[in-house]
């Protein structure tokens, strides 16, 4: 857009109500800006039956100098006032012709408020509904694929498999332990505060030992899978979506789920129990490093774990992973095969991944304290 | 298809690549304002990267690249600024943002380098959409668009600040001959009425005898400039039997 020359208007009042707008000099972007305001002000105030652009000192014009001519145009046809461009050259008329862009058409009206509450409302349950079955269907599917596979073992990528396994278990190897070792350090910490009144700073190795074992050594290790791998599972088979790698899969003959999900599937399940192990053994250093501060020694720390938590404690915690990390492989694998189109559909893949598969896995292990609880576990 | 004589790009003594491996080698041309100018050549030439170090977005090797006036191999951050005002580019897919509609889509350019009213700014997006025949489709998101949709309003959007220069990455690749036709109408209705320059990669040959006033052909393996001139000329009349293949849609360059 040139951006220089000015530009110069005058209003001058016509018979009947009408004005006349003398438009001299070079209309560009730069004119434009400063006429703008003004002659839309002008418009407003005096709304005249008749404008009558006099253009035969307009030298040139820009699309920000004809973009003010159409919408004066604009602004006269809604107050069914008249509109004339006289004078102008005939090569910028025959510009205008080019460009006009006739009435503008208003985006289609929506529904009210109320309407669009309650049509967001049922929306939002169908699709946490569907969503649901989609993901019980999608888990079943897969879990008859794994039949398969332990039947013929060789259907399965193993090549695949471990590649997979080591992403997400080997290299997450380090995150899981810092993030035990934090948990454990800070608990031991958060508790011994209270436990000190009583004396009973030595119940804080239990009170640590029993809640890495049952609860949070299994959900951690899971959320930090969860936001690192599942994302990646629904990242990566989004892009592959995108790409139509997919579709090729599906008309090569090849069963997506069983190239795709499966893989994933059994390296999540494998390094899940493996993952977990770590974080419990960080997490129990941690708590130990606060016990030592105490002045507690290792053997009576370590005897103390001995007696509070059970080997029911450990495996009770070991098979919710197994859970979780096919509740996390399955929803992201799910979430990344049903990638849209769109160039923001991966990034929403991989943001519906991690919400789903951090709230399955805290319903699953809700489910599994009411089932541990009847078996007495 | 009219061209006055002034040159208004030229590209002097040109070599580009990536990490030693050189792509293009001592490539000198000029494009005349108004014309519309192909760069021809097989796939994997160099087309596409010539076109990208032409609108600053690599660094060259060696070489100038004259703009407008404007040499953007050296210009300052302030004169390339002033320069991407001057020019417009239209990519392959169309990179047009998913989250906008058209109309934001065209906006968000004159936001940047003008600081007209919005009602101003929508108004020039309906006179863009309308020039490339999408007025209807200005509230559409791109998603919502055919392919031959979305290249017409990559176009729109390349001319948001009325350039001199155009750009265009393969603008017909991918589309039925019908909507391919369209666009090549198209671009030679906005050279003829707003002497506009268009530069134009490509390889579809129903294009380049439509379009193109002038072309270069560049070589994958002598990697330059083989040929330039007029496409009828170069068909008929060129020395070279890959040119004549190219032009001929050979598979092999024995038959004449």
């Amino acid at each position: 857009m040139a951006r220089s020359d000015t530009a110069s208007l005058d209003w001058e009042p016509l018979d009947g109500g009408g004005v006349r707008l003398t438009l001299k000099g070079t209309l560009n972007a730069d004119s434009v800006e400063g006429l703008w305001p003004q002659v839309m002000r002008n418009l407003a105030e005096r709304k005249p039956s008749v404008i009558e652009i006099d253009a035969k000192g307009v030298e040139s014009l820009d699309a920000a100098g004809m973009a003010l001519l159409f919408e004066l145009r604009a602004a006269q046809e809604d107050g069914k006032g008249g509109f004339r461009i006289r004078g102008l050259r005939d090569d910028l008329g025959e510009m205008m012709k080019l460009f006009d862009p006739g009435r503008p058409s208003a985006p289609a009206r929506g529904p009210g408020l109320l309407i669009r509450s309650v049509n967001g409302l049922g929306q939002a349950a169908h699709e946490f509904v569907m969503g649901f079955h989609s993901q019980v269907g999608f888990l079943g599917e897969i879990f008859v694929r794994l039949l398969g596979v332990l039947i013929r073992p060789s259907r399965l990528r193993w090549a695949d498999t471990f590649l997979i396994a080591e992403k997400a278990g080997a290299n997450a190897v380090g995150i899981v332990a810092l993030m035990g070792f934090l948990i454990g350090l800070i608990l031991a910490f958060q508790s011994a505060i209270a436990m000190r009144k009583f004396g009973a700073e030595i119940y804080v190795a239990d009170l640590v030992a029993i809640s890495l074992f049952r609860e949070l050594g299994p959900l951690i290790t899971a959320f930090i899978l969860a936001s690192r791998s599942g994302s990646a599972f629904a990242a990566e088979l989004g892009t592959m979506k995108v790409n139509e790698e997919v579709d090729a899969l599906v008309t090569m003959g090849v069963d997506p789920v069983r190239f795709l999900a499966l893989p994933r599937m059994v390296a999540a399940v494998g390094v899940m129990p493996l993952l977990t192990l770590f974080n419990m053994l960080f997490g129990l250093i941690g708590c130990g490093l606060v016990m030592r501060s105490f002045g507690y020694p290792v053997t009576t720390y370590v005897e103390e774990i001995q007696q509070a938590a059970s080997l029911g404690d450990l495996f009770g915690g070991l098979v919710k992973t197994v859970v979780f990390g096919a509740l996390i492989a399955g929803i992201g694998c799910l979430r990344g095969l049903q990638t849209g189109n769109s160039p923001s559909a991966v990034g929403d893949s991989a943001t519906r991944a991690v919400v789903s598969g951090i709230v399955a896995i805290v319903l699953a292990d809700g489910v599994f304290a009411v089932v541990y609880y009847y078996l007495g576990i | 298809m009219t061209a006055s004589n002034a040159p208004i790009i030229q590209v002097r003594d040109l070599t580009v690549g990536y990490d030693h491996h050189v792509i293009l080698q001592n490539v000198a041309f000029e494009v005349r304002a108004g014309e519309v100018f192909c760069i021809l050549g097989g796939s994997g030439c160099g087309k596409s990267t010539l076109l990208k170090h032409m609108i600053g977005l690599h660094q060259p090797m060696t070489g100038s690249i004259l703009v407008d006036g404007t040499d953007i191999v050296t210009a300052t951050g302030e004169e390339r600024r002033a320069l991407l005002g001057r020019i417009g580019v239209a990519y392959q897919n169309g990179a047009l943002f998913g989250s906008m509609t058209l109309i934001e889509n065209i906006c968000l350019v004159l936001e940047e380098f003008t600081s007209l009213p919005r009602g101003a700014m929508e108004t020039i997006a309906r006179m863009k959409m309308k020039v490339v025949g999408l007025q209807e489709a200005g509230h559409r998101m791109p998603s919502e668009l055919s392919g031959g949709m979305r290249k017409r309003a990559a176009i729109a959007r390349a001319m948001a600040l009325d350039p001199k220069i155009v750009f265009l990455d393969e603008p017909s690749a991918g589309l039925d001959p019908i909507t391919a036709a369209q666009l090549d109408d198209l671009i030679v209705e906005l050279s003829r009425t707003l002497k506009i320059t268009f530069v134009i990669v490509t390889h579809e040959l129903p294009s380049i005898f439509t379009v193109a006033d002038r072309v270069i052909m560049l070589d994958k393996e002598r990697k330059t400039i083989i040929a330039a001139g007029r496409p009828q000329d170069l068909r008929d009349r060129s020395d070279d039997p890959w040119v004549r293949q190219f032009f001929n849609r050979q598979s092999s360059g024995e038959a004449v």
